[in-house]
């Protein structure tokens, strides 16, 4: 199944990015977005972000690289300190990679990449915006993007609603039967 | 309302709470000429944060009371009497009140609810019957823009249509339509205050899914609706100024003045020839019961000993289970059937009660995606799993007026502000478990009929409130035996009004707002004649 831009959107509404700036308002593009003086490039950070959807995305799923980037940069722009806990967390991935692997987290091939994760106890942890590196890393990496994708029409159609909780999607659907 | 929270010099009418209640009651008198000033205790939600706060109630990592900011020593109460009273989780402080988070149903309540003691023996009868409440529920329904249709056959009689067309009913309920017909029970649409179309310069509902507590796009309607009309009227609103207590004259027959906190820590003292307390069934008794003085020692209002005192809620009864077939759930956060054909057979051992079909039973996916301990394919196979054939029934039942369930002061746990908090004493009677256990068998009836499988039901063992709070100054003619009259002033004092769910006599087993809403419209009535 294939993500698109158009899911972003679809997300960033969701969330009310998409109504705060307009369409034609929201960036594109993380490298467009200001520098925060960390050691982290836009491309690295979006190809982290890109590298932590793959594990926790289903494998069906195509254009992952657009969506994530699209939606991560109007999520940036639109909420205050967002971006920066977003990228404080990715460093603490990357960092605790080279500590404990001696590599960066891309230079791992998928499975590494996953073991890295459930090793950090990410997969395990509960959710937290103040917590430990652990649960900020699942609050602002993996739910970040879960959240993203299962509030999307096509994130909601993998698991069988068209209008999953989250997405304005109207009131038709709940009076559908099953396809 | 900027930064200034000092009192107003001139003000006709102080409404205490900016809730449904306070915002009705400030719009009316505002339109009508008066100077009114509102004091709310929450603060001022920005409407551009809802999709945030949407965000909160879907994501782990945010705690139910993080949606609206509840909780903390402002908050504080204790609970005891039997059952465990989740408080904070049943109320929202804040300019829109518990409207921010309410699900939106209005019903209007029975004939038989406004004379269940000459009906049942039981309880005691209200002081005004429904005809007299009528008009208002019309008025409230269009005030508040109610969905709803004429296809209940046990609605109390009503004249005029509602002022928008009823939500269609979901998939789920024409599973349960077949059911419910072999068994001859007559399922009918759900009164609403959501727009199905464009109405009062809302948008119609776009479908998020999380009503309850959340609805970002604004088409259920929140009191901050009529708050933003009474300012456009000339009504004063001032946010995050708790009241502490109510000042009397010398003789006692009236209030002078309310006297409230604001942030910088000073107090203020605001004046006024009428007063109406709208700040819901736990606060409007508390603040009484603190506004205790040498003419009134045992509280404001209070020579009946019943401030406080008959606090009632709905206690819910619900079942689930799954179907072998897709259901369709979660699409929309409201539900569109009910059945109140068991209501008005109340009697001596059993009590009313309605019964819900829902639209949201079983787990969201996203919220499933958010919790588990998987990723990738694995939870993908896992929210399939897991979404799919749930279905549930709910029933709200009502509960007897019993002066041992009450609203008291605890002087052992302080606010903010160093007042005693809040004390809920609430108990559960054999009528009220009759009463669930009664739902239950209906309940378990339609889903055995419609061949689930049950796997949970919330009966007389672990039922909880249904965040309603009743009963606590109770209307009537008699001062020995209420606390506000027919026109709902009180009666001790005679330029005090409550509007509120607290005047409340029996429960009934409906949703209360619409009823409260009326409630405020007569209540503005009484104050513009009395003014």
């Amino acid at each position: 199944m294939e993500l698109t831009r158009r899911d972003a959107l679809a997300a960033l509404g969701s969330g009310g990015v998409v109504a705060g700036v307009g369409v034609a308002g929201l960036h594109r593009s993380l490298s467009e977005l200001p520098d925060d003086g960390r050691d982290l490039t836009p491309e690295r950070e979006r190809d982290l972000l890109v590298a932590v959807a793959r594990i926790v995305y289903p494998s069906e799923l195509d254009g992952v690289s657009e969506f994530v980037e699209t939606y991560v940069a109007g999520r940036a722009a639109d909420r205050d300190g967002y971006r920066e806990s977003v990228r404080a967390a990715l460093v603490t991935l990357d960092e605790r990679a080279r500590t404990w692997r001696d590599a960066e987290f891309l230079s791992l091939d998928g499975a590494e990449r996953e073991a890295h994760l459930r090793e950090l106890g990410v997969d395990a942890a509960d959710p937290d915006p103040t917590g430990t590196d652990a649960e900020r890393i699942r609050y602002f990496v993996v739910n970040e993007l879960l959240y993203a994708l299962y509030t999307s029409p096509t994130g909601g159609e993998l698991v069988g609603i068209e209008n999953p909780q989250g997405h304005p999607g109207g009131t038709d659907t709940y009076r559908r039967g099953p396809r | 309302m900027s930064g200034d929270r000092t009192p107003s010099d001139r003000a006709d009418v102080c409404v205490v709470g900016a809730g449904p209640a306070g915002a009705l009651v400030a719009h009316q008198l505002g339109k009508r000429g008066y100077d009114v000033v509102v004091l709310e205790a929450g603060e001022r939600f920005d409407p551009a944060d809802r999709e945030e706060r949407m965000e909160r109630s879907i994501r782990p990592g945010h705690g139910p009371l993080d949606v609206w900011e509840m909780g903390g020593d402002r908050d504080a109460y204790s609970s005891s009497g039997g059952i465990e009273y989740p408080l904070n989780s049943a109320r929202v402080k804040g300019v829109g009140g518990s409207t921010l988070h309410w699900q939106g149903m209005v019903m209007r309540l029975h004939e038989i609810d406004f004379e269940l003691a000459s009906r049942t023996g039981v309880g005691d009868d209200w002081p005004i019957a429904y005809d007299d409440l009528r008009p208002y529920y019309a008025a409230a329904e269009s005030e508040l823009g109610v969905a709803g249709a004429a296809d209940n056959p046990f609605a109390p009689p009503r004249e005029e249509p509602f002022p928008m067309p009823a939500f269609r009913p979901s998939y789920s309920d024409s599973l349960f339509a077949e059911a419910c017909d072999d068994l001859g029970i007559a399922m009918h649409s759900v009164p609403n205050a959501r727009n199905s179309e464009p109405y009062d310069d809302r948008g119609e509902c776009v479908g998020f899914g999380t009503c309850k507590p959340v609805c970002p796009s604004g088409a259920k309607y929140s009191a901050d609706v009529h708050v933003r009309k009474a300012e456009n009227e000339g009504v004063r609103v001032v946010d995050r100024a708790p009241v502490q207590r109510l000042v009397h004259d010398a003789a006692g027959d009236s209030v002078e003045s309310a006297v409230y906190a604001t942030p910088d820590g000073r107090e203020h003292t605001q004046e006024a020839r009428a007063f109406v307390l709208a700040a819901g069934g736990v606060e409007i008794p508390r603040l009484l019961l603190l506004s205790a003085s040498e003419r009134y020692p045992d509280g404001l209002a209070n020579s009946s000993g019943l401030v406080g005192r008959c606090f009632m809620d709905h206690l819910f009864a619900g079942m689930g289970g799954t179907l072998d077939e897709p259901t369709r759930q979660n699409h929309v956060g409201f539900i569109t059937s009910e059945s109140h054909q068991f209501y008005d057979e109340a009697d001596e051992d059993v009590g009313p009660f309605k019964l819900e079909f829902l639209n949201y039973a079983g787990p969201s996916p996203v919220e499933m995606a958010l919790s588990g301990d998987e990723w990738g394919d694995d939870l993908l196979d896992t929210l399939r799993d897991g979404y799919g054939g749930h279905v549930a029934m709910g029933a709200l039942a009502g509960q007897r007026p019993r002066e041992r369930n009450r609203v008291t002061l605890d002087p052992s746990v302080t606010d903010d502000h160093g007042n005693p908090v809040p004390e809920i004493q609430w108990s559960l009677d054999d009528r009220t478990r009759n009463t669930l256990r009664r739902a239950n068998e209906i309940q378990r009836d339609v889903l055995t009929e419609l061949g689930v499988d049950i796997e949970w039901s919330v009966g007389p063992e672990n039922t909880g409130p249904a965040f309603h709070h009743m009963g606590t100054t109770r209307m009537g003619t008699d001062p020995a035996e209420s606390v506000v009259n027919p026109e709902l002033r009180t009666h001790d004092l005679g330029n005090l009004w409550v509007p509120s769910s607290s005047v409340f006599v029996t429960s009934g087993a409906m949703n209360p707002t619409l009823t409260i809403a009326a409630l405020a419209l007569k209540a503005a009535d009484h104050v513009d004649e009395a003014l």
